[in-house]
């Protein structure tokens, strides 16, 4: 076990641990700011894995924009305590299915991963710069890339008029 | 470094994603086991990218699309939530559903 598996290893502690808190925390707030943890580990795990640009893409989108979305709209559907139901728990009477239906699922994976990848190594012979993501993308994922900006721009107009139509009335 | 770490952490972060998505009543928590389990899948296509180093980076290449994809998602997610909000006055799924 070498320097970068073991920093590989701490980081994949935090990540998951602080997965675990972000989806069984009471607090929404904190839940998020959990995710926040989880998303930066997970980049730090990408730098490992010789994918930098890939690293700097997550956390400007994933901690930059995702989580301020979801903290927006955490406090924009805040419920009043007084006309709640009186239910303060934050999951649902079936967690126990969920739970096992969650460690079947990944214990499945796992073992999968394990019994298809057990000896295989990473060697990092080409790391994903900024440059050489550039140059694939820009040469032969031209076509995927300027159908996605479509998708992208159609789900955005679909959210504007979603919320839109909803405070005319 | 072997290729087994990050495979493995993935596995992990899409059965936590997955109990998330599955034991969370507030829609909005639901949506963020959504994207855990969105980046458990980047974990893994990135992980088979560096495995394969192949010439036209494929793995890095669908992960930012599906960082663009998870965040058209979560944008339209959390409209459709606001609009069940308005709606209903609630965002918790139990009582949404009765």
């Amino acid at each position: 076990m070498n320097a970068t598996e073991v920093v590989f290893v701490v980081l994949s502690v935090l990540a998951a641990g602080s997965a675990l808190l972000a989806m069984t925390s009471r607090q929404l707030v904190h839940a998020a700011l959990w995710l926040v943890v989880t998303l930066g580990a997970v980049a730090g795990c990408f730098v490992l894995m010789t994918a930098e640009f890939i690293a700097w893409v997550q956390v400007l989108v994933y901690v930059g924009a995702v989580v301020v979305l979801v903290i927006f709209a955490l406090m924009l559907t805040r419920q009043g305590r007084e006309q709640g139901s009186g239910t303060t728990a934050e999951v649902t009477g079936n967690r126990w299915i969920a739970a096992v239906l969650g460690v079947v699922a990944a214990v499945g994976l796992g073992a999968t991963t394990i019994a298809g990848f057990g000896g295989e190594r990473i060697e990092g012979r080409r790391i994903g710069t900024a440059a050489s993501i550039g140059d694939a993308l820009f040469t032969d994922w031209v076509l995927p890339f300027e159908i996605l900006s479509g998708v992208l721009l159609a789900a955005l107009v679909g959210a504007i008029v979603l919320s839109r139509s909803g405070s005319d009335r | 470094m072997s290729l087994l770490y990050p495979l493995l952490l993935s596995s992990a972060l899409f059965g936590i994603g997955l109990y998330g998505v599955l034991a969370r009543r507030n829609a909005v928590l639901m949506l963020l086991g959504v994207e855990l389990m969105l980046n458990a899948v980047n974990l893994n296509l990135v992980a088979f990218d560096a495995w394969f180093a192949d010439r036209m980076h494929t793995g890095q290449v669908l992960t930012l699309f599906t960082i663009a994809l998870a965040a058209a998602e979560i944008g339209l997610g959390l409209a459709i939530v606001l609009a069940l909000f308005r709606a209903v006055r609630t965002v918790d799924v139990d009582e949404v559903g009765r």
